[in-house]
């Protein structure tokens, strides 16, 4: 069968994108192969272990099961969007500062994932951030280090936090 | 990553639109949320030539808490039926239910008609195209033998969605549109003990929409038996609505999942009904659950362990709703 492309306009971390994407291609897929982002990773593509998570219109989903498509007209936000000019985004400073990170691979879903629960909740509790977080697998089995970050967002005392 | 097989994507803008277009074209397939649909067609267990995306159509989405129901879009997300605080307080079953698939990020795609419509799962099915072709396939997609019960004549893969044992309980109804028109069926209609067919819907037919009845009086509960707290389809879920009056029981309504071809729910409970919750009409109940459950080798769990779980996980949550009812 022909490869069927269909043209896309979006915004991509503030910035408006617009391409060509085949109309089985996923999210993930162009975000990677047709962008370069490679921050966003690519684990198990079957919606399994949440390593590809972004954001869509404020929410998070894995960009691994969302075809390419559905992001026209819609505001993506991945983990390369979460840096500024003044430095890392308050979690990305609080993951360093706790050595929540250990291979790195689930890092990037982790991290958006934990930032959209803390905006839309504030005031998180430890076991709120677990239930938060349960779709995202690590394979170092680090979860303790995460949480420990996250409380520390949340609670103002890492040293990234922003008033 | 690995190539999606290609496909036509269209998006109609209403149900009837869906489904003519659905008629026209021989081999194609609705598209909600995709959390199920993606990894099938993934692995191979589904192909399509055309993807009809249910996403614009405005019919499919909302929830609306009338005086004496509850009408939800069968493209309500699961995190939005969730979250609604008038189901969380009404019909907490169907909730907890929506909060007990998957992981975050998967219900903020998935909806309620996806999860009722989930294709039937199971450990020989769910596999890579290789390990199935090593095993040389299985009844319910190019092969001919049910590799769970080599002898039978139908398949036995299980119906592993948590939201419809929980609207079986709360004896829901669902809208569907076909080129015929509209019908509303009974949800426990809507299923057939059949691994390969296992809904009551006719070629092209869509689910539009599901109502609950609002029964002042009754509480409900969902139970999930899990290998992980989240991301897994259950071993065995449990889905209770009960009234209590005083000492007695005035009603109660059980479904399962993950242990039968369809949502399963228990026969003979009346006879429970208008006696007092003790010792025996427990372990009566207990006997009613595993007499309506047909657990198979369809997870890695044993089935003597979902088979004793399951009655357990139903006792545990009628003896809950029961006491905190009281």
């Amino acid at each position: 069968m022909m490869s069927v492309e269909t043209e896309i306009r979006f915004k991509l971390n503030g910035r408006e994108v617009s391409l060509k994407v085949p109309v089985a291609m996923k999210t993930l897929a162009m975000l990677r192969d047709k962008l370069g982002m490679t921050g966003t990773k690519y684990a198990c593509g079957e919606g399994e272990c949440g390593a590809c998570t972004v954001e869509v219109d404020g929410r998070t989903v894995n960009s691994c099961l969302m075809y390419a498509v559905d992001c026209d007209g819609r505001e993506l936000v991945t983990i390369e969007g979460l840096r500024t000019p003044e430095g890392l985004h308050p979690v990305q400073q609080a993951f360093v500062d706790h050595g929540a990170v250990q291979c790195g691979f689930c890092m990037p879903g982790m991290i958006m994932q934990a930032k959209n629960l803390i905006e839309n909740n504030p005031g998180l509790t430890r076991e709120e951030a677990q239930r938060g977080l349960e779709g995202n697998l690590c394979r170092c089995t680090g979860y303790t280090k995460v949480l420990d970050a996250v409380e520390a967002v949340v609670s103002g005392k890492s040293c990234g936090s922003r008033p | 990553m690995p190539v999606m097989p290609d496909f036509e994507l269209l998006r109609p803008d209403s149900a009837e639109a869906a489904v003519a277009l659905h008629a026209s074209r021989p081999a194609s397939r609705y598209l909600a949320g995709g959390t199920d649909l993606l990894p099938n067609l993934r692995r191979g267990l589904a192909d399509t030539a055309t993807v009809i995306d249910l996403g614009g159509i405005a019919e499919l989405a909302g929830i609306r808490v009338d005086a004496d129901r509850v009408h939800i879009g069968a493209g309500t997300t699961l995190a939005a039926l969730a979250a609604h605080p008038g189901i969380a307080a009404e019909l907490p079953a169907l909730a907890q239910a929506a909060l007990a698939v998957a992981g975050p990020t998967h219900r903020e795609s998935a909806t309620l008609g996806g999860n009722l419509c989930l294709d039937t799962r199971c450990r020989y099915y769910n596999q890579s195209t290789p390990w199935r072709e090593a095993n040389h396939y299985c009844m319910k997609l190019e092969g001919d033998v049910c590799r769970v019960a080599p002898k039978s004549k139908r398949c036995y893969a299980a119906f592993s969605g948590d939201v419809a044992p929980a609207l079986l309980a709360l004896d829901a109804e669902v809208d569907i549109v076909g080129t015929n028109g509209r019908r509303t069926l009974a949800l426990a209609e809507f299923y057939h003990d059949d691994g390969m067919r296992w809904l009551a819907l006719d070629r092209g037919e869509l689910l539009a929409a599901v109502r609950v009845p609002l029964a002042p009086g009754w509480s409900s509960g969902y139970e999930k038996l899990r290998i992980r707290g989240a991301i897994d389809f259950p071993l065995s879920g449990v889905a209770v609505a009960l009234a209590r009056d005083g000492e007695r029981l005035a009603g109660l309504r059980i479904a399962c999942t993950g242990v039968s071809s369809r949502p399963e729910r228990i026969e003979g409970l009346d006879a429970l009904v208008g006696q007092p919750l003790d010792d025996a009409a427990l372990a009566q109940l207990e006997k009613l659950v595993l007499r309506g459950i047909q657990a198979m080798e369809t997870t890695t769990a044993s089935v003597p362990y979902r088979r004793k779980a399951t009655p357990i996980l139903a006792r545990r949550l009628v003896t809950r709703l029961w006491t905190e009812a009281a």
